[in-house]
């Protein structure tokens, strides 16, 4: 695999990201294309995604995926479509579905656990300050009587 | 010869800091005072030998000395000189020796501004940061060692990775590791106090210049690294929820919520257990940081280290040292009993809630890091957590920190009174109506740039409201008068958020408002984006020190006043193999011509991308005023009286007893 990766980069011209050749005449059709390859991953890229990858396999996914597009399917069937041939990996958003779903709970849940804690803490500090103890009265005593605290 | 002195003093470093660790913890512990002096002289010397060991491996790197394993790998003699010098720390092995540089470096500021601290603090302190300094010195010696000598030296070298060439990237790790690093004071800090058993106000204070500077430090590193991403990688991107990006930003997240604790320690003596808890986690976090780029365990562009038998000795380093450091905190921190009361609505509440939702957003970064990691690991599924999660799942938590912040950074301590937020309905409404002219401007797009442009302003006028609210009451001509003499400190707090609300905009605005244009341009031909106009003059081969470019020179129109022409390249370095864009960048206060050159098409012609950046250098204008907040809230003469000078305040006045 990073065999694969550091051949991929050797290979990769500094190219741009979307080549206007790719581009459809159709602006809708154009527009969806951007957005739905936002959330594609460019599989031998680091962290990239296929709009703004100048890999040769982000090309070839932009094209392939303008060819589904123009072949008329929706957005959901292009996804999955992509998924079946390059499996989960290829989405960088992750699926709601399955263990995912600690994922996407995770956030919400620790903050409203988090919120509980702190107001449980926050209503626990409330009051008074509590009275002295014999021990500081004295201190405070001679403080008072202009002794120096050593 | 001189590559094995710095080697040799690398060792002795390595020895003394066993004796910084052992020896003054002991006195410590048995009252001895002759051995807890130790700790001073230690903590010096070790910063000296690892200075001389740094200062070795940089002769190497300046001198081209090819029979050092480390400089034919990372350089070559066609190198400019910068980055002969900042190749020292663009790999693996040196990037250590510069962790443990700081790392001493810091250990020693503690050792000779530290006088007023109390003799078993400041030993304990110092043996703590030893501890840390003998794991990172056996990592380096034992599986990164720098000075490894190459048996039959080649006749040059393989050159620095070209993206490491570049002046923003090139400073960009010196300043996130004296943030990491930094962060490890904090750390050794509440280590000490819970052996010690005794967290005060005093405490606090001395704890929150090393934050402080540590967070500094983080924000200057990150909004470079960010900058560097902006005009190097080619499109413009500024953040990518890359692993090792979210690597700096979990520990800046969380020092920036120790910083806002601490303060409740040394104002109100409430707060305490937390604080010390956060500090374990912050340098934690800088840990996982750590393990995340050296091991390469997540993939990214920056993990050139893929050596297994590093990661797992990171591994260990992390979780000896924050395991360790929980457990104590486990035994001891029952001991911290809180002093301050405060009501519910009180500037405590305020920072307990601001806390909670940065450690939360903090936490929603780590779970998405190391989420495709679990997945694979624990359920064989394997996936990727890319930038719509982070939006999605980041974004809510900073819109409602931005909400809450300007209220309550103005409630008084202890127990606030609705009334003092009066001065703030007017900064309310002006929001509100820059939320909605934004809207009603823009073509009914996003909700993201009239919320961010609200957000903005009141972050930003809350900011100077709140600086305007300490100067009392008054005449406004007094009042003025007063603001100039206000301490660095409430300077610092209004900068810093007032920052924070520019970097919210910028970012709003960038990703909202962002226009593109794509096109193959021959020579004289013209590209329109917006009410921008680019022509394609020229386009030229050149030859850089160790790369060679393909440069256009084109001229941009804002609607057809002339504004200059901009020069992208696209280069290889032949060396090692490989191609970095240089984006032709026009930048004004509020938006960025951007445009980058492509391929030479087979049918004539070049590719040509243009895309208008509105207000993108506002990001790194706040993060740079953030982190200015930080330096005039550093320079408080308070904490210089309280925790640094060893003479006493010369001012006249009362006296001190």
């Amino acid at each position: 695999m990073r065999g694969l990766v550091l051949a991929a980069l050797i290979a990769a011209t500094p190219a741009l990201a979307v080549e206007p050749g790719e581009q459809l005449d159709d602006p809708v059709l154009e527009a969806r294309a951007r957005e739905l390859s936002k959330g594609l991953r460019c599989l031998v890229c680091r962290n990239e995604n296929i709009d703004e990858s100048g890999a040769d396999l982000a090309a070839e996914l932009r094209i392939l995926l303008r060819e589904r597009l123009v072949a008329g399917d929706t957005d959901t069937e292009i996804i999955d479509y992509m998924v079946a041939r390059y499996g989960e990996y290829v989405l960088l958003k992750p699926t709601m579905t399955g263990v995912n779903m600690i994922l996407w709970i995770a956030p919400l849940t620790l903050f409203l656990l988090g919120g509980a804690v702190a107001g449980v803490a926050i209503t626990r500090h409330r009051g008074t300050p509590a009275a002295l103890n014999p021990e500081e009265e004295a201190r405070l005593q001679a403080l008072m009587d202009g002794d120096r605290l050593t | 010869m001189i590559a094995e002195l710095g080697h040799f003093a690398l060792i002795t470093a390595f020895a003394v800091a066993i004796v910084q660790m052992i020896v003054p913890m002991i006195g410590a512990w048995k009252g001895w005072s002759g051995w807890m002096a130790v700790a001073s002289p230690a903590a010096s010397a070790q910063v000296a030998l690892v200075g001389v060991a740094f200062a070795a491996l940089t002769y190497a790197f300046v001198t081209s000395d090819f029979s050092l394993r480390l400089v034919v790998l990372n350089s070559h003699t066609d190198k400019p000189m910068l980055y002969k010098v900042t190749g020292v720390w663009g790999n693996h092995e040196g990037s250590l020796l510069l962790w443990v540089l700081i790392l001493a470096l810091f250990g020693a500021t503690a050792a000779w501004f530290g006088g007023q601290l109390p003799a078993t603090l400041k030993a304990r302190v110092l043996a703590v940061q030893a501890s840390i300094g003998v794991a990172f010195y056996a990592f380096i010696l034992f599986t990164s060692n720098p000075f490894i000598r190459m048996p039959v030296p080649p006749f040059n070298g393989e050159d620095l990775n070209p993206l490491l060439q570049d002046p923003g990237l090139a400073f960009h790790p010196p300043f996130l590791y004296l943030g990491y690093v930094g962060l490890s004071m904090s750390f050794s800090f509440a280590v000490a106090a819970l052996i010690e058993g005794r967290v005060d106000a005093a405490w606090g204070r001395w704890v929150r210049p090393w934050t402080l500077a540590a967070w500094l430090f983080l924000t200057v590193g990150i909004a470079l690294g960010s900058w560097w991403a902006y005009y190097e990688l080619g499109w413009g991107g500024f953040w990518f929820w890359d692993p090792v990006e979210n690597a700096s930003f979990m520990p800046w997240l969380i020092a920036a919520a120790l910083l806002h604790s601490a303060i409740v320690v040394e104002k109100r003596e409430a707060l305490k257990a937390w604080t010390i808890l956060l500090a374990i986690l912050a340098f934690g976090f800088s840990l996982v940081g750590t393990f995340i780029v050296r091991s390469g365990v997540l993939t990214s562009v920056h993990a050139f280290a893929n050596d297994p038998e590093r990661g797992v000795f990171i591994l260990a380093i992390l979780g000896f040292f924050t395991g360790g450091a929980l457990l104590l905190y486990a035994v001891r921190a029952p001991v911290m009993q809180a002093k301050g009361v405060f009501g519910v609505v009180s500037r405590e509440s305020a920072l307990v809630a601001n806390n909670l939702l940065l450690v939360v957003s903090a936490f929603v970064v780590f779970t998405g890091t190391v989420w495709p990691l679990v997945a694979e690991l624990a359920f064989g599924r394997t996936l990727s957590v890319g930038p719509p999660f982070f939006n999605m799942a980041f974004t809510p938590f900073v819109i409602v920190l931005a909400a809450i912040l300007p209220v309550g950074s103005i409630l008084p301590w202890k127990r606030g009174r609705g009334r003092v937020l009066r001065v703030l309905w007017p900064v309310a409404v002006l929001a509100l109506a820059v939320m909605g002219l934004v809207w009603a401007m823009q073509t009914g797009r996003s909700l993201g740039g009239p919320l961010g442009a609200g957000l903005g302003v009141w972050l930003a006028v809350g900011a100077v409201v709140d600086l305007a609210t300490r100067t009392g009451r008054g005449r406004w001509s007094d009042r003025l008068g007063r603001v100039t003499r206000l301490p660095g400190a409430d300077w610092g707090k209004a900068l810093a958020h007032g920052g924070l609300g520019i970097t919210v905009f910028g970012v709003a605005a960038l990703i909202a408002w962002q226009q593109e244009g794509i096109a193959v341009l021959d020579i004289g031909d013209r590209l329109t984006v917006g009410k921008y106009e680019v022509v394609l003059n020229d386009v030229t081969q050149l030859r850089g020190p160790n790369y060679v470019a393909t440069r256009a020179d084109l001229t941009a129109w804002e609607n057809g006043r002339l504004l200059g022409d901009l020069f992208p390249e696209k280069r290889v370095y032949p060396v090692a193999q490989m191609p970095t864009t240089e984006a032709g960048i026009d930048s004004s206060l509020t938006r960025d011509v951007y445009a980058v050159i492509g391929d030479a098409q087979t049918g004539g012609g070049w590719a040509i991308r243009v895309y208008i950046k509105p207000f993108a250098n506002w990001i790194w204008g706040g993060a740079i005023i953030m982190a200015l907040g930080g330096l005039l809230s550093l320079t408080d003469r308070r904490y210089r009286v309280a925790a640094g000078a060893r003479k006493a305040p010369a001012t006249g006045g009362v006296p001190a007893e």
